[in-house]
């Protein structure tokens, strides 16, 4: 049974990971100064970002060697060794929204180096997104009695990016939560992921 | 009869969903329900026929998605074709005669629109145009552009309903929780956009239940003189038992719907979820119900792709700087196309208090036509203000409006018959908030009467092109009192005569009047607060002037515009950032990559030493010292460029000291993001780096053509070019700008970077370097420039 509906969800902003997004930026050691203007980008960003998923529940099975998603047929030894023991699936579709583009945009101009900070703390944001996200759907299903695997995403191990069309057909990110797919298969906002989650009962 | 007429007397029943009915007849999750106009024409027809037995007086055609970037051009033509004939005849066989129509519907294409994405604006206008001709053609009646998330999308649709046909055009917008659509806009900033181009009914559909848009509905109803329309989801969504349901039934919707008609909306439907038997309850509740008329608000609205500005509530400040008028560092910058330049005044005007901008870009020997719409969209890259656009060049004013995203300002029109056919077609066709200079054939009148006068024919000429005075805002034309002591007492008396006789907004350019006087902010800002006096809606100011923000300040506090004294005691208390100059010295700062103390020190410095003795000794060695620490691991990219920005902000302040001649020492660079690449950041990086170290940088921006770059490299003939490319996809394009300028400017040196490049490849594709980051770039610009 495949559920029709797409779902939504908003979250709070999950605390940020200071020393992650150091990391993103490459900063091995930080200086009173980059922190301060960490401190600043974090303020400016703030004011700008929502966190916000939608999902879908497929069944899946696996004829021929093919698996099949619900949405879409791959064949991807990875992503099968990711979902061994599953039935169902979650994919997903997570943004922290077109905000932060628009600052990066801004100090791309004005300064680079708060554009490379920016770009260090929205990839560290949407992550954060997707483990909450995933926090969250892991804890509706032990209510259940089920568990969850780990993000699965396009273009990890042999899973071919090309199915993110499949995927922004089937969640119609656009409409949801106006994520949309550009001809080379990067997403605008550019913080945006998506990713499968196999469910075990 | 006419919708545009029946509109105004009576409620408009739309339909309901079409999705959720052909999932029930089969549609599979993944196929496109375009297809089942031709696969399924009954069922698609039949489903039209339920709506219109239901009630429905205007029936969309099942084209949502139909467009040439899911399907062909041949499939496109027969899906349209085929979805207007299943309406048509749905409408025929109906037995009675009341009043029903045919709407095309079109949908958002899925791509977002440049910058954010990678679609072109006309690209996005061609793609609307095409499905708009191929409706007219197969005979609808009318055109409804709906559940748009993005303002520039909608825009596109718009100006292709209105490019290729005569019909009326309903535009409804998708507004999240926040109701603000996905990429920012507010309700006032739609109406602003979509009444200024002219749509015949604007309003809100899907996303979310009929209660939990009606704060959409009142700010559309607060706003907007067109009719509007609403057609929301049923609620929201959930799963029951394997079935999809939605939270509202059809009664309940149908009185939530009705309380939005007894406010004044009169064209109501349903989308997502609802079915004819929704559409049946709407009919039933509202069929007594004569509707509100449509008032006119008569607020004049201005607007960027996220915000509204409203005049007649607080006097509106118009920054006045990015204008080359009397600035040589600015001329400079506009003839060496560096918008980067205008940009960082954008921001500090903004952050100055303006509450739109004026773009002005005219100087002899640049293309104002080309020049103009590439600096109006980069502004609107880096701030969200809105833009009053300011050219004498009608084609460059042309293809700005075409290109803003939002409703502009626009500077100006005035008295002259030749000037008012000129620029009244555009303000109808794009929507616009215009100037008009109360000047004519004659010039300009020396009494207030006789320009009131001019203002009044300005008025009815503007009003046979449809315009009214909600979108015209009149200048009386401040002039430098001295040359005449009577010229502000002449402009002021305008100012008050128009606002008393004809009750509409003024503004006028501030500065003007102290033309020819020493310290002219001081008279300035007594001018500014004599034309509020006298009813000034707006003023053309500079935003950093001290005296001219505490007059503004100081006049909302005296007349109740100012809550609490918020602003007054905001600016009033303000204290100068005192600068720590004496313990830090220049190189220091630099290293620390403190860009204001870099300033300040160096405004200071400059008094007493030379700049070339403050470039070679302060600034050279702490850059040096940087980039040996970034070599050595020590600092890192952050941390470099938060120095290289501290080092340019000294190098502006000596560029301003020691003028515009004061060129770069060393030889000329041009870079740029190769064709159909939109990410730059590395190249700006690149660019701020190469600049500190003295080269004559040009930088040609993104996604810029292999010929295009090749005729600057021939212009301007470059000793180095600079390449950078971030995506796989567009190494081709890299490969064959190397091509061009190896076969036509063999003596060019070229580098190469970017994060799908390493050395092997550069190689391979012909280039003389490859750069891993900002130093090594750096490093080869430096062994180029010696030989």
């Amino acid at each position: 049974m495949n559920d029709n509906l797409v779902y939504i969800k908003s979250f709070a902003s999950p605390d940020v990971d200071r020393r992650e997004v150091l990391r993103y930026a490459g900063v091995r050691e930080s200086t009173e100064e980059v922190d301060l203007m960490l401190d600043e980008c974090i303020k400016e960003a703030e004011k700008v970002l929502s966190y916000k998923a939608c999902y879908r529940i497929y069944d899946i099975g696996v004829y021929d060697g093919e698996l099949d998603l619900g949405f879409a047929r791959v064949v991807s030894r990875s992503l099968l060794k990711s979902l061994d023991g599953c039935k169902r699936i979650i994919v997903f579709c997570a943004t922290v929204g077109v905000g932060i583009d628009r600052l990066i945009a801004k100090y791309t101009a004005l300064s680079p180096a708060k554009a490379v900070m920016l770009q260090a703390l929205g990839s560290e944001r949407v992550e954060a997104l997707c483990d909450s996200f995933c926090t969250e759907i892991a804890s509706e299903l032990e209510e259940n009695g089920g568990t969850c695997t780990r993000r699965f995403s396009p273009g990890y191990g042999d899973l071919p990016l090309d199915i993110q069309r499949e995927v922004f057909s089937s969640l119609e990110c656009t409409k949801r939560i106006g994520v949309s797919l550009g001809d080379n298969l990067f997403m605008t906002p550019t913080k945006s992921v998506t990713a499968i989650i196999g469910i075990k009962m | 009869m006419k919708i545009t007429d029946f509109i105004k007397k009576n409620v408009v029943i739309l339909d309901g969903g079409m999705g959720t009915l052909l999932q029930a007849k089969g549609l599979m999750p993944g196929e496109l329900p375009e297809t089942w106009n031709i696969i399924h024409p009954d069922i698609v027809s039949d489903i039209h026929k339920q709506y219109l037995d239901a009630g429905s007086n205007v029936i969309s055609t099942n084209t949502f998605g139909a467009n040439r970037l899911k399907f062909s051009s041949e499939e496109l033509e027969a899906i349209i074709a085929a979805a207007v004939e299943n309406a048509r005849r749905a409408v025929e066989s109906c037995e009675d005669n009341r009043p029903r129509w045919v709407a095309l519907d079109i949908g958002p294409t899925g791509k977002m629109l440049k910058p954010l994405g990678d679609l072109d604006f006309e690209d996005a206008v061609s793609v609307f145009a095409e499905i708009v001709r191929l409706g007219v053609r197969s005979g609808v009646d009318l055109i409804f552009i709906e559940t748009m998330s993005d303002s520039y999308e909608t825009k596109a649709a718009l100006l292709a309903a209105k490019e290729n046909s005569s019909l009326p055009v309903f535009v409804s917008n998708a507004y999240g929780e926040d109701g603000k659509l996905m990429t920012g806009a507010t309700p006032a900033a739609m109406v602003a956009l979509l009444e200024g181009m002219g749509a015949d009914a604007i309003g809100v559909n899907c996303s979310l239940g009929p209660k939990a848009l009606m704060p959409v509905v009142e700010e559309y109803l607060k706003y907007s003189s067109t009719p509007l329309i609403l057609k929301p989801n049923a609620g929201l969504p959930s799963v029951l038992n394997g079935e999809t349901v939605y939270s509202l039934s059809a009664e309940q919707f149908a009185k939530e719907v009705s309380l939005a008609v007894s406010l004044g909306v009169n064209i109501i439907g349903g989308c997502c979820g609802t079915t004819p038997e929704y559409i049946a309850a709407l009919k039933e509740k509202t069929k007594d119900v004569i509707p509100k008329p449509i008032e006119k608000k008569k607020i004049k609205l201005v607007s960027s792709y996220t915000r509204a500005v409203a005049f007649g509530q607080r006097p509106v400040l118009i920054g006045e700087r990015i204008n080359p008028t009397g600035k040589p560092r600015f001329r400079e910058a506009l003839l060496r196309w560096d918008i980067d330049y205008l940009l960082r005044e954008a921001i500090g005007e903004e952050d100055a208090g303006a509450d739109i901008l004026d773009v002005n870009v005219g100087v002899p020997g640049i293309c104002e036509a080309e020049l103009l719409p590439q600096v109006i969209s980069r502004i609107q890259e880096v701030t969200d203000l809105p833009l009053q656009i300011d050219t004498a060049d009608p084609v460059a004013m042309e293809r700005a409006l075409r290109l803003y995203n939002g409703k502009p300002m626009i500077n100006s029109v005035n008295g002259k018959a030749e000037s008012m056919a000129a620029i009244f077609p555009l303000v109808k066709k794009y929507g616009g908030a215009v100037v008009c200079l109360t000047l004519d054939e004659k010039g300009i009148p020396k009494t207030a009467e006789e320009r009131l006068a001019i203002a009044q024919k300005i008025l009815v000429e503007a009003d046979k092109y449809g315009i009214g005075p909600e979108n015209l805002i009149f200048d009386t034309l401040a002039m430098a009192v001295s040359a005449d002591k009577n010229a502000a007492k002449e402009t002021l008396s305008g100012i008050k005569l128009i606002s008393d006789t004809m009750s509409c907004d003024t503004i006028l350019g501030i500065s003007n009047v102290s033309f020819g006087l020493p310290n002219r902010d001081m008279l300035n800002a007594s001018f500014f607060t004599l034309a509020l006096a006298n009813g000034l809606t707006a003023a053309i100011i500079n935003p950093h002037s001290t005296p001219i923000m505490e007059a503004y300040r100081s006049y909302l506090a005296l007349s109740g515009l100012d809550y609490n004294f918020e602003g007054f005691i905001s600016l009033a208390t303000k204290q100068e950032k005192a600068e720590d100059i004496a313990v830090i010295d220049l190189k220091r700062a630099i290293i620390k990559g403190l860009r204001d103390r870099a300033r300040a020190i160096t405004t200071e410095l400059i008094k007493s030493k030379s700049s070339l003795d403050i470039i070679n000794e302060n600034i050279i060695p702490a850059l040096d010292e940087v980039g040996v620490g970034y070599e050595k691991r020590k600092i890192f990219l952050p941390g470099l460029l938060m120095s290289a920005e501290a080092a340019g902000a000294a190098f502006e302040v000596i560029k301003s000291v020691a003028g515009a001649d004061d060129k770069a020492t060393k030889c000329t660079v041009v870079l740029a993001t190769v064709k159909g690449d939109i990410h730059d950041i590395g190249k700006n990086i690149i660019k701020l780096i190469l600049e500190n170290y003295g080269f004559a940088v040009v930088d040609l921006g993104k996604d810029v053509s292999p010929e295009d770059i090749l005729s600057e490299v021939l212009r301007l003939d470059a000793k180095i070019v600079g390449l950078s490319a971030l995506m796989t996809t567009t190494l081709p394009a890299m490969e064959e700008t190397v091509r061009l300028i190896r076969e036509s400017a063999p003596s060019c040196r070229i580098m190469v970077g970017g994060a799908v490049l390493n050395e092997e490849y550069a190689a391979q594709i012909g280039a003389d370097f490859y750069g891993r980051d900002a130093m090594e770039a750096v490093r080869f610009a430096e062994e180029v420039n010696q030989t």
